[in-house]
């Protein structure tokens, strides 16, 4: 689907970027901090659940610091609970104590090398659609669902 | 030196769409880099920039790691950064929303560096909400009568979302008094603000203010 704006800039020249492999994509660490944020939705509003998703995986760099630096920001059960959904299996339900590095590596994958290309993000209290299209989310609302 | 990004893929049909990275753009990348080491020292882990800089994620990759999410209203101005990342081959998180409202609850307290570069013009009340609700390239300047519309709106979120060390960096212009943003600031949420750059470019007067919570104002 391509909209007068895109077409316009195939007209250009300039390409259609849903027509580009994707780069962004949302991550599962992107996602792990996206809550629905809809008109007096302000419980049980966390975490979105993905629907009809297509995945992409892609490396990235593996960087051990950061991910510990990471960790205390991560809602785990939720982390969890969607790789799962999305079929990885790799992770723990308790945040181990002891870091190692396989376990690094798994926690890695997860956070940063599943990408969800297109596909929605339900919120489990209200129902809200967030569309993602070209890797983006679309968390924008209406003016009657701002709070 | 921080590495200049690959813009190369960008085009002046694009930039009737999206902000054309300008003195403002620049201004704001001179002061982060005057900063890196400071960031480095508060080890710096979540990074937040409202508004869009199509380049800016690719200054800060190598510099040290951190997670850096994006946010912006214009769909176009988000499509502009995959391209931009795709370029330079790195992995962006970007997300198609209004200031910092989609990652309001889970980054409360959890946010090393909030950027700010708003639409800061003086224009009419009604050219903002038009601008805000088209979500064209006219969101990219339209900041009501004075300029503050839109970044009002964010400077009462900063306390919820800065972590103990964080800082916030602000873009102003003169005619949005500065003096008057930092006060409220500090009278309001606690914020210390200093004006760590500033600019003439064109008919334009540029400053760059950074805001850390008062009690830890010991760096600089
Ligand atoms: C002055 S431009 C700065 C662009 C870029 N950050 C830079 O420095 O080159 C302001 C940007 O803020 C975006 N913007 C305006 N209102 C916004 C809102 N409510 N939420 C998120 N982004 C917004 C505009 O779409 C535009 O990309
Ligand atoms: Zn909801």
């Amino acid at each position: 689907m391509m909209d007068v704006e895109e077409e316009r800039l195939c007209l250009f020249g300039i390409a259609d970027c849903s027509l580009l492999p994707p780069t962004i994509m949302v991550r599962l660490i992107t996602h792990n901090l996206l809550a629905c944020h809809a008109k007096d939705c302000n419980a049980n509003n966390f975490p979105l659940q993905f629907k009809d998703v297509k995945l992409e995986f892609r490396e990235a760099d593996f960087n051990p610091d950061f991910l510990k630096g990471f960790m205390p920001k991560i809602e785990w059960k939720a982390l969890v609970d969607t790789a799962r959904e999305l079929g990885d299996t790799s992770l723990p339900l308790e945040q181990p104590e002891m870091l190692d590095d396989d376990f690094l590596k798994n926690l890695h994958h997860v956070l940063l090398e599943i990408h969800v290309e297109e596909g929605s993000m339900t919120c489990p209290n209200c129902n809200h659609v967030y569309p993602i299209s070209n890797g983006i989310p679309n968390m924008l609302l209406a003016e009657h669902e701002i709070g | 030196m921080i590495p200049t990004p690959d813009l190369s893929h960008l085009t002046s049909q694009d930039y009737d769409q999206v902000y054309e990275p300008a003195e403002d753009t620049f201004l704001l990348l001179d002061a982060l880099e005057e900063d890196a080491k400071n960031l480095r020292d508060i080890n710096a882990c979540v990074c937040l920039e409202v508004g869009i800089r199509l380049c800016l994620e690719l200054y800060w990759k190598n510099s040290w790691p951190f997670l850096y999410l994006c946010t912006d209203i214009n769909p176009h101005a988000c499509k502009c950064t995959v391209l931009t990342g795709k370029q330079n081959h790195i992995d962006l998180n970007v997300v198609n929303g209004s200031l910092v409202a989609p990652f309001g609850t889970r980054l409360a307290n959890n946010v090393d560096v909030l950027l700010f570069n708003p639409p800061y013009v003086p224009t009419s009340e009604e050219e903002v909400s038009d601008a805000q609700l088209s979500r064209e390239l006219g969101g990219s300047w339209a900041g009501g009568s004075d300029g503050m519309r839109i970044t009002n709106v964010l400077l009462g979120r900063v306390e919820g979302l800065l972590s103990p060390e964080g800082r916030f960096y602000l873009v102003a212009l003169k005619q949005n008094n500065v003096p008057q943003i930092v006060d409220t600031m500090r009278q309001k949420y606690g914020f210390l603000g200093e004006v760590v750059l500033q600019r003439r470019a064109g008919r334009e007067h540029l400053f760059i203010i950074r805001f850390v919570r008062e009690s830890k104002n010991s760096s600089s």
